[in-house]
């Protein structure tokens, strides 16, 4: 076995950088366990997991930007301790991270070396000389982009690409990629994976992160897999095949996640006449019948929230127009939308689904105050006798109703903004990332409730970015491409392959 | 509907790129050349209907009542820059302009340079605190400032104890300051120009202040890319500060009567001018030479409803209506802008 490992195998005395069983808490959440990861020179690595699975974490805690509670980081060999971001860009290590961290009223030239400006007499920035180096790294990586654009109105794609540049704007030896590739065409992404092997040639270590397998399997040397929070696994991908790989991730078979039961499809609940917002989605539509799940899926910034903010009245369309069981809804008004029977579970849970300061009891009631007060007043013993029984019903963990609701677990706190929707008996129920960062447990329960509410007739619209869950509950699968829809699958055309196709625009026929 | 196979052969760089970047020149212009047709308009229309207005020494004062506050402007905006504020500016002022005068009446034949680096020196300390209280203690500089405003105050309402310097009590050359000129242009006006220009490179092109930009357009991608961001914006602070002494120290040597009071409520004619001169509350956006003009046109705003003999309320509202006019025409201009952009590159993606 040893004879037969490649360099980037041999001895830990060679690693760039190495995490020696590193935690990392917050608050009681325990976020990464058993943190055991090295980078040798000229390796590519594969850090694989589900959402929630610790990657993002481990990542934090190699760039400087989180510092871990326990364990050991060596560099070069010798112990090391980043304070900061900038600490570990002094040891040579880039990051590319997930979210954008560009700004947006700086030039692109700006964005990219940013603190490590060239200077010429007096220190004095040297415009002319930062414009011909980033218009080189941006010729390198194949785009057309004028360096001294401003970032503000990128398009996802190319705010990604401005990342990448940024990364690539210094001698890395270490190159970490949070899923470069999500928002990536094609031939962005075979331009990306050329200068990573340049990288990999040049003696770089590279961690790469994504979801696709087969990037994975095509680019990468070794794997590490995480699980709830903890590394499990450290293999060269040469031993792995991808059923492996998903098994190590998911920790028990698929299929057992998502207990999904056909319902009886009726008449369409939810029209979406050619809505358009300009910049943003363009002339979409589609129907949402009773009793039907539709996953809307798509990349991060694809459009989906906002199509679902629009048709809840959040925001106002430019063009195109919504109708509920036939009536057609004033636009820009969620209270128009509240009546005509619409639930609406909104991304970010902590922002817009919950007051967390207010008590469970009032969060879980406050859609239905009007019914619940006498006078303008609300009766305090109605409004808990209604908490309770959903609390029941949602098999709530709680202490006292009166806790803010703050207290609760994320699964707990999306159980309440749950409730809360559900005590209006909605028609329809748009669900916006219904289950993420909660735990597996509150997750399958979370899709039983939503298999139970198609049951009795809700026609549920749901939007996802985890693949296993579009496909294990979807009836129909939209999918959408940099504000458009690219394409429509039936519960059996629908697989991996399919949707990332349409997601990332590679589509040849489209669907209306 | 239907979508390419394969997105985007993207479209020859020379056309699309050049318009962006004409845009983004266009909008960086027009706010700085707003403010200039602006004020070229208030002096004519002044002028027509008062034609003593342009006359040399109405002008001259016009232009030494805009160098203190065009000083304090710029030291605002690398605050704001940073998507902070500094509400103390004024009572800094204020402490610096009575310890200024209070030395020189006490020992009058000590060199200016360091009446001027003391005055410098003593801003730039309650910056510091300013900026450490925002820093390290992590709170909001609009509650610090408005805090240390009042504090800086009160130091300056005991210090004083209800005296006030006067001028008889300064040594010539310094009161000289405030009112010679060379070559026909005020000293003080000069030295406006300088500290102007510098800060307002520095803003431009150096590393430290493209940092400060960086800081307030995306606090955390700051932080991930690297940049210092505690020390950068207490240095802001401590620079904000520094000026705010400066400026004081020239508030005596122009007016030579100083009590407590000196600089009260400058802090929001400061931070108006600021605005006016396209400077973003909001941090990101604005340069040193726009907040200097904003200052130079509120001042002439104010010295031209004076002379036209409007009453006093009518020139606070009208100053109010141009802050919110100023602030509309950027929210206007910014989604307008944001909007082209978007369309832009979302045709270059589809």
């Amino acid at each position: 076995m040893i004879d037969q490992k490649p360099s980037y195998l041999r001895g830990a005395a060679d690693a760039i950088v190495e995490l020696r069983d590193a935690t990392k808490d917050y608050g009681a959440v325990r976020a990464l366990r058993d943190g055991n990861l090295t980078l040798r020179p000229g390796e590519v690595r594969a850090l694989m997991g589900e959402n929630g699975a610790g990657k993002s974490t481990l990542v934090r805690v190699l760039a400087g930007v989180v510092r871990r509670d326990g364990g050991t980081m060596l560099v070069d060999g010798a112990p090391a301790d980043f304070h900061s971001p900038h600490d570990a860009r002094d040891a040579g290590i880039a990051v590319i991270y997930q979210e954008p961290t560009l700004f947006p009223d700086l030039s692109i030239a700006e964005n990219v070396v940013m603190g490590f400006h060239p200077v010429g007499g007096f220190k004095r920035i040297d415009r002319r000389a930062m414009h011909a180096q980033v218009q080189g790294l941006l010729d390198r990586l194949g785009v057309r982009l004028e360096s001294d654009r401003p970032v503000r109105g990128l398009s996802i794609a190319d705010q990604q690409i401005v990342e990448i540049a940024k990364a690539l704007s210094f001698d890395a030896r270490v190159l970490i990629m949070d899923e470069p590739t999500a928002a990536l065409s094609g031939p962005e992404v075979e331009r990306l994976f050329a200068v990573v092997r340049t990288l990999r040639e040049q003696d770089a270590a590279v961690l790469f992160i994504s979801h696709r397998l087969q990037e994975v399997f095509d680019l990468c040397d070794t794997v590490t897999v995480m699980r709830d929070g903890a590394v499990v696994h450290d293999a060269r991908i040469a031993d792995m095949t991808p059923d492996d790989m998903v098994r190590r991730m998911v920790g028990r078979e698929l299929s057992a996640l998502f207990p999904k039961q056909d319902a009886a499809v009726g008449d369409p609940v939810l029209t979406v006449h050619r809505l358009t917002r300009e910049g943003v989605f363009f002339d979409i539509g589609f129907a949402v019948r009773a009793g039907e799940i539709v996953a809307l899926a798509g990349l991060v910034g694809a459009g989906r929230s906002e199509v679902a903010r629009a048709i809840f009245g959040i925001e106002k369309p430019d063009a195109g127009h919504v109708e509920v069981a036939g009536r057609r809804l004033a636009p820009g008004r969620p209270l128009a939308a509240m009546r005509a029977g619409i639930g609406f579970v909104p991304e970010d849970r902590r922002q817009q689904g919950l007051v967390m300061d207010l008590s469970i009891a009032r969060n879980a009631t406050i859609t239905r105050m009007g019914a619940l007060s006498r006078l303008g007043l609300i009766a305090s013993a109605s409004e808990n006798r209604l908490a309770k029984e959903w609390a029941a019903r949602l098999q709530l963990k709680y202490h006292r109703l009166d806790d803010p609701a703050g207290f609760l677990s994320g699964g707990n706190q999306q159980k309440v903004v749950l409730a809360k929707w559900l005590a209006t008996e909605p028609k329809l129920l748009i669900l916006d990332e219904p289950t993420r960062g909660i735990d597996v447990g509150t997750k399958s329960e979370v899709h039983r409730l939503m298999c139970e509410l198609a049951g009795r007739g809700v026609a549920v619209l749901m939007i996802s970015s985890e693949l296993p869950e579009v496909l294990g509950m979807a009836d129909r699968v939209l999918v959408m491409h940099e504000g458009r829809l690219t394409a429509e699958l039936s519960r059996s055309e629908a697989n991996e392959e399919t949707v990332i196709r349409a997601a990332t625009g590679q589509v040849t026929e489209a669907a209306a | 509907m239907s979508v390419a196979a394969d997105p985007a052969p993207t479209p020859p760089p020379g056309a699309e790129g050049a318009r962006a970047r004409r845009l983004a020149e266009w909008v960086f212009r027009v706010r700085e050349l707003g403010i200039v047709a602006a004020f070229a308009l208030l002096v004519a229309v002044t002028a027509i209907l008062e034609p003593r207005f342009i006359e040399t020494d109405s002008l001259r004062n016009l232009a030494l009542n805009a160098s203190i506050f065009a000083i304090l402007a710029a030291g605002q905006t690398l605050v704001l820059v940073t998507r902070n504020v500094d509400l103390s500016v004024g009572s800094v002022l204020g402490l610096s302009a009575y310890f200024a005068g209070d030395l020189l009446s006490k020992n009058g034949d000590l060199p200016l340079p360091v009446v001027f680096l003391l005055g410098i020196a003593l801003g730039a300390a309650c910056g510091l605190l300013n900026g450490i209280l925002v820093t390290w203690g992590q709170v909001p500089a609009l509650v610090v400032t408005l805090g240390t405003l009042y504090v800086f105050r009160g130091l300056a309402f005991l210090w004083t104890d209800g005296t006030q310097v006067n001028a008889e009590t300064l040594p010539d050359s310094f009161l000289n300051l405030g009112t010679d000129s060379i070559a026909g242009v005020p000293i003080l006006v000069i030295m406006a120009l300088v500290v102007v220009a510098v800060v307002g490179q520095w803003l431009r092109d150096f590393r430290a202040g493209r940092e400060l930009y960086a800081i307030g357009s995306n606090p955390e991608g700051a932080r991930l890319a690297g940049v210092r961001s505690e020390r950068r914006v207490l240095t802001a602070f401590v620079l904000a500060g520094g000026l705010a002494g400066l400026g004081g120290v020239l508030f005596t040597a122009r007016f030579g009567t100083v009590d407590a009071t000196a600089g009260v409520g400058y802090e929001l004619t400061v931070i108006a001018a600021a605005v006016v001169g396209g400077v973003a509350i909001f941090g990101g956006t604005g340069s040193v030479y726009g907040a200097a003009l904003g200052a130079l046109l509120l001042g002439t705003i104010t010295s031209s409803l004076i002379v036209l003999r409007v009453e006093a309320f009518w020139q606070m509202a009208a100053i109010g209506v141009l802050l919110l006019l100023a602030i509309a025409f950027d929210r206007l201009v910014g989604l307008r802008v944001e909007a082209a952009l978007r369309r832009r590159s979302a045709r270059r993606a589809g």
